[in-house]
């Protein structure tokens, strides 16, 4: 017990009074994260329940691992098939000669440590740029460093294309701390999704790195559009003609951002989150009700000149960021309905809009990002009217 | 009410400031600033208007009926605003076309109303024109300082003149497109906001609200 017995002897120099009093966040930050919070709350409403902020942020963490290692795959697998027909170098071509691990897209241990070369750098700049942030902000306003920032920072990172430039990665990570969470007051008081105001900031500013054919596979001069911008063109039944089927978009061997492609890891990581009640199943009950629903009205509806009409709703399920979304973003505590009457509305609100923007909206092909955007602004209204309606529900009862 | 001239030229620049204090004028300081040139007509416009309307309002202040005094002072308002927009048509016309309706608009902008009814209503003529072209001057520091933040990382470049090289012209700099777009001015001038109000605590509002402490240390 060295390090314990380290951080025992130094803590009186960050507590009040101390030598280092103003790094006390740091202190904290490094601590708990090496041991259990000593901190217990006390206090309502969160007396009641063993589960605390480390656990749920830790568990989210640990659901995403399927996303991260298909995803890891799925971005080595394209970029190695890629490399069959154009030429690649760079400093990842010359690692992986040199570890004599080759570049054949049928070696799952070529794609994965290739895949690994993209993710590692963006995830290693979110975090160092990030945790900046964080520090900075925990320092001057004296709260704590927690672990809701490892939460944000793995999503982020997961939902990048995997050849965004690092100094935009940085700059939208800075954003999405700074703007999205930070100037609210931290975690528990940011009422957007910190992760996806970076990337939505990224896509608004820089959408020549963000979107487009030539992206989703970093090597120079291939071209893939995602499922999804090709079912907005040509339709969903193009798909099958570039060698899409409905299992590889629900495996993931499909062009898209790191870690969304893969429906199976999602619903995976998913099932995790309801189980251990982190998630709460209403909300994922009302986003799928919402999109299923929406999506055979407008099939049933029907377009001649709009092919996405006719897309069903088990392609909207596997295509895009749908299933990510749902399994981590809709289902976040904080920017979410904290009614369940509410949690219901808010889910359904953001499977609607996710359809809305794919199918009626010709500038986005994807919609997720902004429709859980658009469903966080409206949360604390939805909640809003949930609670006057039972007051005065109650009132007429009683009166 | 008795603030010396100077007083009322450098009052609304940063203490009372009406974008950023007041935060009135909004609308226009969103859409105008994507490029430093039409902000600064803008900034113009708005001063020229706010100034000599107040004036006008304050000459005849006593005989305004207080029933009907907010007609009289969008009538007064509304003739200096087709004047204003005459004069670009005729001297700046593509800025004037940029604009657009902008311009016209000034009529709504609550800065000059706010000034006609807070100020000009209460005090002579010469001392309400000061404090027009004060109020337009601080609506115009912020649409510049915003202008200049735009601009710059938004297309590379300060009054139409080349300061980054932008990647498409050959150069390293990749421009920030959200910066472009409308939204961005709602950043921007949140951000100067908590400049202002980090650097003069006194402006800071005071909270409706207490936040429940949940933990203890």
């Amino acid at each position: 017990m060295g390090i314990r017995n380290f951080f025992d002897r130094i803590e009186p120099h960050f507590t009040n009074g101390g030598k280092y009093e103003k790094f006390f966040p740091i202190y904290e930050m490094v601590e708990s994260f090496l041991y259990t919070p000593k901190t217990v709350t006390k206090v309502a409403p969160h007396a009641r329940s063993y589960v605390d902020m480390k656990r749920i942020m830790t568990y989210v963490v640990i659901a995403t691992i399927p996303c991260i290692l298909i995803g890891l795959y799925n971005v080595g697998f394209q970029t190695n098939t890629a490399m069959e027909v154009h030429n690649a170098s760079g400093w990842r071509v010359w690692l992986l000669d040199l570890l004599g691990v080759g570049f054949n897209p049928d070696n799952p241990i070529a794609n994965f440590l290739h895949g690994l070369l993209y993710f590692l750098p963006i995830y290693i700049v979110t975090l160092v740029v990030g945790g900046i942030w964080e520090v900075i902000f925990a320092t001057v306003r004296g709260h704590e460093v927690n672990e809701g920032f490892l939460v944000t920072s793995m999503l982020y990172a997961l939902i990048l294309p995997p050849s965004a430039p690092l100094w935009q990665v940085a700059l939208g990570i800075s954003f999405g701390v700074v703007i999205g969470k930070e100037v609210f007051g931290g975690t528990g008081k940011n009422f957007l999704n910190p992760a996806l105001t970076g990337r939505a900031f990224l896509y608004f500013a820089y959408p020549a790195q963000m979107s487009g054919e030539t992206i989703w596979t970093p090597v120079d001069g291939f071209s893939g559009a995602t499922a999804l911008s090709v079912s907005a063109s040509d339709g969903f039944t193009e798909l099958a003609v570039r060698g899409i089927d409905w299992t590889s978009a629900f495996i993931g061997t499909i062009q898209g951002s790191i870690g969304e492609t893969s429906t199976l890891a999602c619903l995976i990581g998913l099932s995790f989150l309801l189980i251990t009640k982190i998630a709460n199943w209403r909300l994922v009950v009302g986003c799928l009700a919402g999109m299923i629903g929406f999506s055979l009205l407008l099939n049933w509806v029907g377009s001649d000149s709009n092919p996405m009409f006719a897309m069903p709703w088990y392609w909207h399920l596997v295509t895009g960021g749908f299933a990510f979304g749902l399994a981590f973003m809709v289902t976040e505590p904080v920017s979410a309905s904290h009614t369940n009457v509410g949690r219901y509305i808010y889910g359904a609100l953001i499977g609607f809009m996710v359809v809305m923007i794919r199918v009626i909206n010709p500038a986005f092909p994807e919609g997720m990002m902004l429709a859980i955007l658009f469903g966080n602004v409206f949360a604390p209204l939805i909640d809003y009217f949930v609670v006057q309606a039972n007051i005065k529900r109650r009132a007429k009862r009683n009166a | 009410m008795a603030q010396t001239p100077k007083e009322l030229i450098l009052d609304p620049m940063v203490d009372n400031n009406p974008i950023t204090l007041q935060v009135l004028g909004i609308c226009s300081a969103l859409a105008v600033t994507s490029s430093l040139q039409v902000a600064f007509v803008m900034a113009l416009a708005v001063t020229a208007v706010t100034a000599f309307s107040s004036m006008f309002i304050s000459m005849i202040r006593n005989q305004i009926p207080g029933s009907i005094r907010i007609i009289v002072q969008m009538v007064i308002i509304a003739s200096l605003v087709i004047v204003v927009d005459q004069v670009l048509k005729a001297y700046a016309f593509e800025i004037s076309k940029t604009l657009s309706v902008f311009v016209g608009l000034i009529i709504t902008n609550c800065i000059v109303m706010g000034r006609a009814e807070a100020f000009a209503m209460k005090n002579p003529p010469i001392a309400s024109f000061i404090d027009g072209i004060g109020n337009g001057l601080g609506y115009g520091l912020i649409l510049m300082l915003v202008g200049v933040i735009r601009e710059l990382f938004g297309s590379g470049s300060l009054f139409g003149v080349t300061i980054l090289e932008t990647v498409n012209n050959g150069g390293w700099y990749v421009p920030n497109g959200l910066l472009l777009l409308p939204p961005s001015a709602f950043f921007v001038i949140g951000l100067l906001i908590w400049a202002f109000r980090a650097w003069k605590p006194e402006q800071v509002e005071e909270r409706d609200y207490k936040i429940q402490v949940v933990e203890e240390h």
